[in-house]
């Protein structure tokens, strides 16, 4: 069988798959506790039942996602050493650090998870429970922080020294703190933030589309779209940064999504287009001078081109694709939430109308898939390594000839957990409408959420 | 006391901990659904959803926990275990995956469909059986290394009579802390109709659990000499963690201080847990990997336990709130929160 003869290129197949499902319940499980905790502040301190009702919502569709996230999250952590033990047993020496204090921060997470869930109007002061949400979001946030770390390891090794083939003298805080590490984890946080308010923001206009407007609509609506624009010109600003620090660190891979050949003064920015046989962009969007904008914020810089790397060592040029959708979506989210918020704020104009509306309810899926994008464009442009400079992604790999059988059971896996997760999500919200709930709820408050 | 001596001890230490709390949690997913077939879940189903429903993902991180850290203490086992492990391991992900997600989906999501109780039943007797087959592989004989590469050897794995015994143990003793952990709920809850049935279930499994124990112990002789002598020179950890399992039985028998009883369970398996790690020493894996051999570098060892230290400081006082809040909050338990 075809499958069985290549372990590296099943072993690589299988991670993509679980690393990409899990980024999408780990991006959630990021931002919501954000979402929420903001949401419930304003609720208790406005006194506004409805932004209460929306902090109980989201956190009620939570529960699903996040135990969708933490066992997709096991899975990749034992993956890891099942399928690239090599690379486990070579940079464990170094990376074990940030991995173990990861599980301190899911502990303290789920702890807090599990708190705040059953605790709903178990205290008197409402700022207790809300109180309950900033272990939940610091928590989530730093385990996206210690796991960026190791990733900024794998791009930009840092932190030991190289004796006979084995690394020596090693420094772990060093290995955290690698060049990549600041810019990889600003870009990491604001998107997973900025992505979920765009996935909320896209189910409430949906919701508007379907029904009609409703004051709790209205403010959700009014509320995500805000977070949008804040984190989407944050992203961007981090995603800057992130392609200077690629300038500087590595060349290879930004040369790589800018087709970008041979060395020069003032490049120019390409989008899109493709290579002809001679390796000849055709058909592309050329901004003059605007990679070595981006590159070093100066329109005169000198940007490295590929010409300057061997050849067995340039990443695949189609991940030119992936940069430039994920920067397109980038700049078509801020697009949508300022278009909004001047809508808004004009008295005269409807922002609720179909056509606005429609463009939010594509805003979700549009950053979910940018995050896809973005991580395919992150570590296939480290090809053909798996830690830069130090060890291949062939030399990482298994050999165990069952990945392949493997990868048809996890596939199955994550079709059936990916299913009943939208299902059940679907049915959840489906059976108790907002209107019944905040009938009920309000204001007759005292009414425990897990009955 | 050195640093891989250390990260050892807290990683057994954190493995017996996942022991007693998965023990818990897995056995209850069985009982509920016994329980369901047999038309008693009216009596218990209650008890178990408000004791688990706050506190599954926190044992599922004992577990992450564990793995992560041996694999950042010592990190050749995953060079040896995770090569070989490719399907076990990958089958119980699947089976953990399905536990854990259906669990949510069905407590927080829709009405209970018998079909999730099955899966979640079953899978509480599935798991522990296929975790245990990693403390088989470690007693050496079934990974080899040869010319570089390490495999496992599936038919001596399936027809060694350890393997299956420890398997049986895994099992046995899973029914045994869970039925004796609900036992303490019930009685907490005051629950008396719940408190009779599982009491009954408790009492039931104790017998099979000590045979299994002597049984797996038994053929643990005939497979590894080495770790079977060096068990019985501590032959007092053993003796004592049989006092304990009578005390325990005792305490169950005449109905009273059910807390007591599930503390001295807890005391039983740790010092028998404890006599089989301290026995297994130093090997991690018989006959590749030991403690010393396979320890990471000091720098990351030393900051390896500070974190670790660290990380008790932040979680103990959170723990505490948690069990506070739902294991000791008798109004919670009882239903009235
Ligand atoms: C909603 C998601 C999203 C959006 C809108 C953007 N990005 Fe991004 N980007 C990511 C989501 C992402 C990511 C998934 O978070 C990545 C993958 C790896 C990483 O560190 O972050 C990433 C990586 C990444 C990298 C590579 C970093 C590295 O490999 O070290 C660069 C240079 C950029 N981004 C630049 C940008 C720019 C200039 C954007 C303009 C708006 C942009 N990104 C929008
Ligand atoms: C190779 C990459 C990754 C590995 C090995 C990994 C590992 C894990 C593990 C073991 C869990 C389950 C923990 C538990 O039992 O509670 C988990 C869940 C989680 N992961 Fe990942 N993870 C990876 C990527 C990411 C990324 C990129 C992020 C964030 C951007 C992230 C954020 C989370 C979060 C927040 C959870 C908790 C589940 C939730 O609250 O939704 N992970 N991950
Ligand atoms: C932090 C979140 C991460 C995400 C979302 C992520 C995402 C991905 C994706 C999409 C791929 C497939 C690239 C391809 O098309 O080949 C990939 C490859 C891989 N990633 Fe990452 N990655 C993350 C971090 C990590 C970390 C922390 C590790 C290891 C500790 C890791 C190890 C690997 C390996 C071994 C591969 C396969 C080799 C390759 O094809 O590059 N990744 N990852």
């Amino acid at each position: 069988m075809l499958f069985e003869q290549d372990p590296v290129l099943m072993s690589r197949l299988l991670t993509t798959l679980t690393l990409g499902f899990h980024i999408i319940f780990a991006t959630l499980g990021v931002g919501v506790p954000l979402m929420i905790s903001i949401a419930e502040f304003i609720g208790i301190k406005r006194q506004d039942p409805h932004y209460l009702m929306l902090a109980r919502r989201w956190a009620r569709g939570f529960l699903i996602t996040v135990a969708v996230g933490v066992v997709t999250g096991t899975a990749i952590g034992l993956q890891l050493s099942l399928l690239w033990p090599n690379f486990m047993q070579v940079a464990g020496n170094v990376i074990a650090l940030p991995l173990f204090m990861e599980v301190f921060a899911f502990f303290f997470e789920a702890i807090f998870l599990g708190i705040y869930f059953y605790t709903w109007d178990r205290f008197k002061n409402p700022y207790i429970h809300w109180m309950l949400t900033i272990p939940i979001v610091i928590g989530a946030g730093m385990s996206a922080v210690f796991i960026t770390t190791v990733n900024g390891f794998m791009n930009t090794p840092d932190g030991f020294l190289l004796e006979n083939g084995h690394f020596a003298a090693v420094n772990p805080i060093a290995a955290m703190l690698n060049p990549a590490t600041p810019t990889k984890v600003f870009h990491v946080l604001t998107t997973a933030y900025l992505t979920v308010a765009a996935v909320l923001a896209s189910i409430t206009a949906f919701m508007i589309l379907k029904k009609k407007t409703s004051d709790y609509h209205k403010k959700a609506l009014k509320l995500t779209m805000s977070l949008v624009f804040i984190f989407g010109i944050l992203s961007a600003l981090a995603g800057d940064f992130s392609a200077k620090f690629l300038a500087e660190h590595q060349p290879e891979k930004l040369a790589a999504a800018e087709w970008h050949f041979e060395t020069e003064e003032g490049a120019d920015l390409i989008l899109f287009g493709w290579l002809n046989d001679a390796h000849e962009v055709i058909g592309e969007i050329r901004i003059p001078n605007f990679l070595s904008f981006l590159a070093y914020g100066d329109f005169n810089a000198e940007v490295t081109g590929l010409e300057e790397f061997p050849e067995d060592e340039i990443p695949p040029l189609w991940i030119h694709y992936m940069f430039d959708l994920m920067v397109m979506i980038g700049f078509a989210l801020i697009g949508i939430a300022f278009l909004y918020l001047i809508l808004s704020k004009m008295k005269k104009l409807n922002e609720h109308n179909k056509g606005m509306l429609s463009l939010i309810v594509l805003s979700g899926p549009l950053a979910m898939l940018a995050i896809e994008f973005g991580w395919v464009f992150a570590e296939e442009g480290r090809q053909p390594w798996i830690i830069r400079g130090y060890m291949t992604v062939e030399e990482a790999a298994t050999t165990s000839p069952y990945v392949g059988l493997m990868f048809i059971l996890f596939l199955g896996l994550y079709i059936v957990l990916g299913v009943l997760c939208v299902v059940i999500l679907r049915k959840l919200f489906r059976n108790s409408p907002v209107e019944d709930e905040l009938e009920k709820q309000y204001p007759t408050i005292e009414k425990g959420d897990s009955e | 006391m050195s640093y891989e001596i250390i990260g050892i001890t807290v990683l057994w230490l954190f493995l017996y901990g996942y022991l007693i709390v998965a023990s818990v949690d897995f056995g209850a997913g069985f009982f509920a659904y016994y329980a369901r077939i047999t038309k008693k879940d009216h009596i218990i189903n209650r008890l178990i959803q408000r004791y688990l429903s706050p506190v599954w993902e926190v044992t599922n991180v004992f577990f992450v926990f564990f793995f992560v850290g041996v694999v950042g203490f010592f990190p050749d086992t995953a060079y040896y275990y995770g090569t070989s492990l490719l399907v076990p391991g990958s089958i119980a992900i699947i089976l953990l995956a399905i536990r854990g997600s259906f669990y949510a989906f069905e407590n927080y999501g829709s009405k209970q469909s018998n079909v999730y109780m099955f899966l979640y039943g079953a899978t509480g007797l599935f798991i522990p059986a296929s975790l245990s087959v990693a403390l088989t592989l470690s007693e050496g004989g079934f990974i080899v290394e040869e010319s570089g590469t390490v495999t496992l050897n599936y038919l001596d794995l399936f027809t060694s009579p350890l393997s299956w015994s420890i398997v049986g143990l895994a099992v046995v003793s899973v029914l045994f802390i869970s039925s004796a952990f609900l036992t303490f709920y019930a009685s907490r809850a005051n629950d008396q109709a719940a408190l009779k049935l599982v009491r009954g279930y408790a009492l039931f499994w104790s017998t099979p659990t000590i045979i299994a124990a002597l049984t797996a112990f038994i053929f643990l002789g005939q497979h590894n000499e080495r770790h079977f002598n060096n068990m019985m020179d501590l032959w007092w950890m053993l003796g004592l963690s049989v006092g304990f399992f009578m005390i325990a039985m005792f305490l169950l028998y005449i109905g009273k201080y059910y807390g007591l009883a599930f503390i001295s369970i807890m005391l039983q398996f740790f010092f028998a847990f404890f006599a089989y790690g301290i026995g297994h020493y130093p090997f991690i894996l018989d006959p590749y990997i030991t403690v010393q051999s396979s320890a990471t570098h000091e720098s990351m060892g030393i900051a390896l336990v500070v974190v670790f230290i660290a990380g008790l400081l932040l979680l103990i006082p959170s723990l505490i709130l948690l069990m506070k809040l739902f294991l000791f909050d008798a109004d919670y338990i009882k239903g009235k929160k």
